[in-house]
C-alpha cells in the first residue's frame, strides 16, 4: 500500500533525465503523460521502488498532479511501493504453472530463503512474491527477476537452488 | 506437415536479425505494398483472406480496419496488443522473442492501410527483454529505410515505438490498453465510441494482437484468396496454438484451422500425447477465459463428430457441450488435476486482475474466490455450488468490459461439467484435502444423441 511519510525531496540524475527526454518524444505534444509508465519503469530500475518522493519527482517532471501518478503505480502490479530485497523472485502462480508443480516450487523458496512472501532477507538481497500469469505456460513453472525481467524456465528444486546461490554470491 | 506461414523460417540461425530475415524473404510484403497497392487495397486483401482477430475475440479483422473513422486533419493510430496475459497463451513472446520482424513487417503494412504515420507496439511490462529485442529490430529496420522517413523513397512516412505496460491483465482489453498507453489507470472505456472512431488521443484507433499483425504478412505476399484456401470454412488461415499442462511436448505450433483435437494433442507432429503416461482429464482449449471441457467433449462434439481446432467447431454445441478457441491457449489436464483447485486459481486469477470499475465483477469475482476457496480446502457446503452458479450469472454480461465473463466462465462451466466432483469436495471434505478425484468418467465415450433424448 501506498503510504505517505516525511517527505524528502530527491533529485534524479542527469543520466535518468536524458532517457525520460526520450520517451516523452515518442508521442504528441503537450500528451508526455504517455511517457508514465515507461518513466516508472526506470525509477523502479534506479532506485529498486517507487518512494513517494520519486513519483512527486516524476509528476513535476511530466507536469501532472502527484494522484494521477499514485493512482497509476497503484493500479500496476509491477510497481513495488516499498523496498524489496536487492533481487526480487517473482514466480507464476497461475493454473497452467500449478499444473506442473509451481506451489512446490514457491514452497521451496520460502523454505530455502526462510522468509515469506513480501518479506525481505535479513542480508537484504532477496525477497519473493508468487505473481499472475507471466505468458510463459509451456515453459512452466517460471520465475522473473527484475528490473531486467530476466526469465528461468522449467524451474526444479535444484535449478532454484543453484540460482539462489549465483546471486548469492553476486556483488 | 502442415504449412506453416508465421514459423516457416523460425529455425533458420540469426532469423532476429534484419540481414538474416531479409534474406529469407523478409520485408517483402512492404515493398508490394508500398509499390504496387492502394492503403484501401492491402484493406481489402485482408477482407479476402477472412482473418480474423488472434487475440481472443475472433473478430474479421479487414471488417475492423474498414470501420476506421478518416477525418480529416487527424491522425489515425494502429496499436499493436503485445500485452499477452490470457492464462495458457504465450505465443506472442514465442514469436516477438524469435522473428521479431514478422511483427515489425506486418507493422508497416497495417500502418500503411490504416493512414497512420505513428504506431505503437503496447508489451506488457514484463517482457522487458522482448521490449529490448523489438527496440533492436526497430532500429536496425529504421537504418534499413523501412521506417522513418519517406520508406523506400516511396513518400510514405511512419514512426513505430514500443510502449511497456505495467503488469495489468484488463490492459489487454482495447480500450484499458489506450488508457494505459495514455498514462493511466487501465479501466476499460464504455462504448461507444469505439476506439475506430475515438481512441488513442480520442483520435481514430485500431487495436490489433500481434499475431494478426503478423499474418498480415503471407496475406499481402500470396493473396487474401491463397490465404483463405487454407483452414476450415470461416475459420481460415493458420494459428499459434500455446499448448501448456500435462503435455508430452508444451509449445507453441502453427497448426492450419482446422486439424482434429485429438491428432492435435496424440499426433508427434504437435504435442505428443499426455505426459508421464498419465491420461487426459480435462481442457482448456483457448485461453484461462474459455469453458472447460471433459476429455469426452474436447475429443468429439455432443453429435459425435470428431472436434476440429477451429473458431466453429471448438464452439459447436454452445456454452452447454462445447468451449472457443480464444486466443489459442491451450491447457490440457491429467487425470491427477484436481478441478475445483485449478477453478478456484483462476478466480483468484480474476480477481486479482479485476480493475474494479463494475460491481459485478470487483465483488462476484472475490466472492467466487472465497467461495471456491473453502470448498477446495474442505469447509464447502453443497449450497455453495449453486451459490457459485448464481454469482457467475449475476457476474456475466453486467459489466463494461468482458473479463466480467471471463472470470463467470470457466466456475460456470466447471461445475456445469464436473459438479459430481465439486459434491465429492463436500462430502468427503477429508479425503478432497487428501486426495484427488480423479479421472472418473470424464473420458467416457459420449452416451448417443438418441439415449440422451430418451433419458
Amino acid at each position: 500500500m501506498l503510504s505517505v511519510t516525511e517527505h524528502k525531496e530527491i533529485e534524479f540524475s542527469s543520466a535518468l533525465i536524458k532517457q525520460f527526454d526520450e520517451i516523452v518524444t515518442r508521442y504528441p505534444q503537450g500528451k508526455q503523460k504517455s511517457a508514465l509508465l515507461p518513466v516508472l519503469h526506470l525509477v523502479q530500475a534506479e532506485y529498486g521502488w517507487v518512494s513517494p518522493e520519486a513519483m512527486d519527482k516524476v509528476a513535476s517532471y511530466l507536469q501532472i498532479k502527484p494522484i494521477e501518478v499514485y493512482e497509476v503505480a497503484t493500479f500496476y502490479t509491477m510497481f513495488f511501493l516499498r523496498p524489496q530485497g536487492k533481487y526480487v523472485l517473482e514466480v507464476c502462480r497461475t493454473g497452467p504453472c500449478c499444473l506442473v508443480g509451481a506451489e512446490k516450487i514457491m514452497d521451496h523458496i520460502e523454505k530455502t530463503l526462510g522468509v515469506k512472501e513480501g518479506e525481505i532477507t535479513a542480508d537484504g538481497k532477496f525477497s519473493w512474491r508468487g505473481v499472475e500469469c507471466l505468458a510463459a505456460c509451456g515453459m512452466a513453472p517460471v520465475l522473473q527477476i527484475g528490473p531486467d525481467y530476466t526469465f528461468y524456465e522449467h524451474l526444479t528444486n535444484e535449478s532454484v537452488d543453484k540460482l539462489i546461490e549465483t546471486l548469492k554470491n553476486k556483488i | 506437415m502442415a504449412r506453416k506461414l508465421l514459423l516457416e523460417n523460425i529455425n533458420v540461425p540469426g532469423i532476429h536479425t534484419f540481414d538474416v530475415y531479409r534474406q529469407n524473404g523478409g520485408y517483402r510484403s512492404v515493398e508490394k505494398a508500398l509499390k504496387t497497392m492502394t492503403p484501401d487495397a492491402v484493406v481489402e486483401e485482408v477482407k479476402t483472406s477472412g482473418l480474423r482477430g488472434r487475440g481472443g475475440a475472433g473478430f474479421p479483422t479487414g471488417m475492423k480496419w474498414s470501420f476506421l473513422a478518416k477525418p480529416e486533419g487527424r491522425e489515425r493510430y494502429l496499436v499493436c496488443n503485445a500485452d499477452e496475459s490470457e492464462p495458457g497463451t504465450f505465443k506472442d513472446r514465442f514469436l516477438m522473442t524469435h522473428i521479431p520482424h514478422l511483427l515489425i513487417e506486418g507493422m508497416i503494412v497495417a500502418s500503411f492501410a490504416l493512414g497512420a504515420k505513428t504506431s505503437y507496439i503496447y508489451v506488457r511490462g514484463e517482457m522487458m527483454p522482448q521490449i529490448r529485442i523489438l527496440e533492436r529490430a526497430i532500429a536496425e529496420a529504421k537504418n534499413a529505410g523501412f521506417l522513418g522517413k519517406n520508406i523506400l523513397g516511396l513518400g510514405y512516412d511512419l514512426e513505430l515505438y514500443v510502449q511497456p505496460g505495467g503488469g495489468a491483465y484488463i490492459c489487454g482489453e482495447e480500450t484499458a490498453l489506450i488508457e494505459s498507453l495514455e498514462g493511466k489507470r487501465g479501466n476499460p472505456r464504455i462504448k461507444p465510441p469505439f476506439p475506430a472512431i475515438s481512441g488513442v488521443w480520442a483520435c481514430p484507433t485500431v487495436v490489433n494482437n500481434v499475431e494478426t499483425i503478423a499474418a498480415v504478412v503471407p496475406i499481402i505476399n500470396d493473396g487474401g484468396e491463397e490465404y483463405a484456401k487454407i483452414g476450415n470454412g470461416r475459420s481460415t488461415g493458420t494459428k499459434l496454438i500455446s499448448a501448456s499442462g500435462n503435455l508430452k511436448k508444451p509449445g507453441v505450433y502453427e497448426i492450419e484451422l482446422g486439424v482434429p483435437v485429438e491428432e492435435f494433442i496424440y499426433s508427434d507432429e504437435y504435442c505428443g500425447g499426455i505426459a508421464n503416461g498419465k491420461r487426459l482429464k480435462a481442457v482448456v482449449a483457448g485461453g484461462s477465459s474459455v469453458p472447460i471441457l471433459p476429455a469426452n467433449l474436447i475429443l468429439n462434439t455432443i453429435n459425435g463428430q470428431p472436434r476440429l481446432m477451429s473458431y466453429e467447431s471448438l464452439s459447436d454445441g454452445g456454452f452447454q457441450s462445447g468451449s472457443m478457441l480464444g486466443s489459442g491457449g491451450f491447457i490440457a489436464f491429467d487425470e491427477d488435476q484436481c478441478i475445483v483447485r485449478n477453478t478456484w486459481n483462476f478466480s483468484r486469477f480474476y480477481h486479482h486482475e479485476s480493475c474494479g470499475q463494475c460491481s459485478p465483477c470487483r465483488e462476484g469475482t472475490g466472492w467466487m474466490e472465497k467461495v471456491l476457496h473453502r470448498l477446495e480446502y474442505g469447509h464447502g457446503k453443497m449450497s455453495d455450488i449453486d451459490l457459485l452458479v448464481d454469482v457467475s450469472k449475476k457476474i456475466e454480461g453486467n459489466t463494461i468490459c468482458p473479463l466480467g465473463d471471463a472470470a463467470a466462465w470457466p466456475v460456470a462451466s466447471a461445475i456445469r461439467h464436473f459438479r459430481d466432483e465439486f459434491e465429492w469436495h463436500v462430502n468427503e471434505p477429508k479425503e478432497a484435502v487428501a486426495r484427488n478425484y480423479g479421472l472418473a468418467k470424464y473420458a467416457d465415450p459420449l452416451p448417443k444423441l438418441e439415449e440422451v433424448v430418451s433419458s
